[in-house]
């Protein structure tokens, strides 16, 4: 029973890692890239990782899986960041029929 | 029209490639009959699809953060490889792997980023 969840969460995550790179191919623009792939590939790999976990259970494989679970959902929203600020400090332009900026804003009001 | 036509062909193709993946008996790798082996080693090709896609706009991004952008998210990627082989193949020690290959990524990424800002490493 606890197999099955687990290869079926396995498969979910493999699919939005599939869908997350198309996102990566298609999309038109650094930042729309950014934010498609970056969201669909961490969820992607932390269920493939959850799965994992539940397969192997508490050996030392399921703790290393729990651990490096951890680990990625906190440092690759902080190195999306860091990515898009260092973009918009190095004049990477929107696309053409992106609506708003609002940094750019920000830093003419000051 | 013709780009409806174009998403119907991508569309089309992808499903095709991703039925070649999970069913057809492949005779490619010689130490081991890929015909009966379970569908849960067939699935790694699904990861090694999308590091393909991953290896594409690295190879055309136009400028050099579009490529920055694309490593962040390949190292992310084999993270999840390397757990689906540990699980696959039995063997535990290729999520050490994962774990040294996320630590690279991330600082990689960080120092890159900084770089690209004009910025040095140390404020």
């Amino acid at each position: 029973m606890i197999n099955t969840i687990g290869i079926v969460l396995i498969g979910i995550g493999i699919f939005f890692d599939l869908f997350g790179t198309l996102g990566l191919i298609r999309f038109p623009d650094l930042y729309n890239r950014l934010q498609a792939s970056t969201k669909c590939v961490t969820f992607g790999t932390g269920s493939i990782l959850f799965g994992v976990f539940l397969i192997s259970g508490f050996s030392a494989t399921g703790i290393k899986a729990l651990f490096t679970i951890v680990f990625i959902v906190l440092t690759a929203p902080v190195s999306a960041h860091a990515l898009a600020k260092s973009a918009h400090e190095a004049d990477i332009k929107l696309w053409d029929k992106s609506v708003c900026d609002k940094l750019k804003e920000d830093e003419i009001k000051e | 029209m013709k780009k409806r036509l174009m998403w119907i062909f991508g569309a089309v193709g992808l499903l095709v490639v991703l039925y070649l993946i999970l069913f057809y008996p492949f005779q490619i790798l010689i130490y081991e009959n890929l015909q009966f082996i379970p569908l849960l080693k067939r699935v790694v090709f699904i990861l090694l699809l999308s590091a393909l896609f991953c290896l594409f706009r690295i190879m055309r991004g136009p400028t050099a953060l579009d490529r920055i952008v694309a490593v962040d998210i390949l190292g992310i990627l084999i993270v999840g490889l390397c757990a689906v082989l540990a699980i696959s193949t039995g063997r535990g020690w290729y999520i050490d792997i994962g774990i040294a290959w996320a630590l690279q990524s991330f600082i990689g990424t960080i120092a890159l980023s900084k770089y690209m800002e004009g910025r040095d490493f140390d404020d």
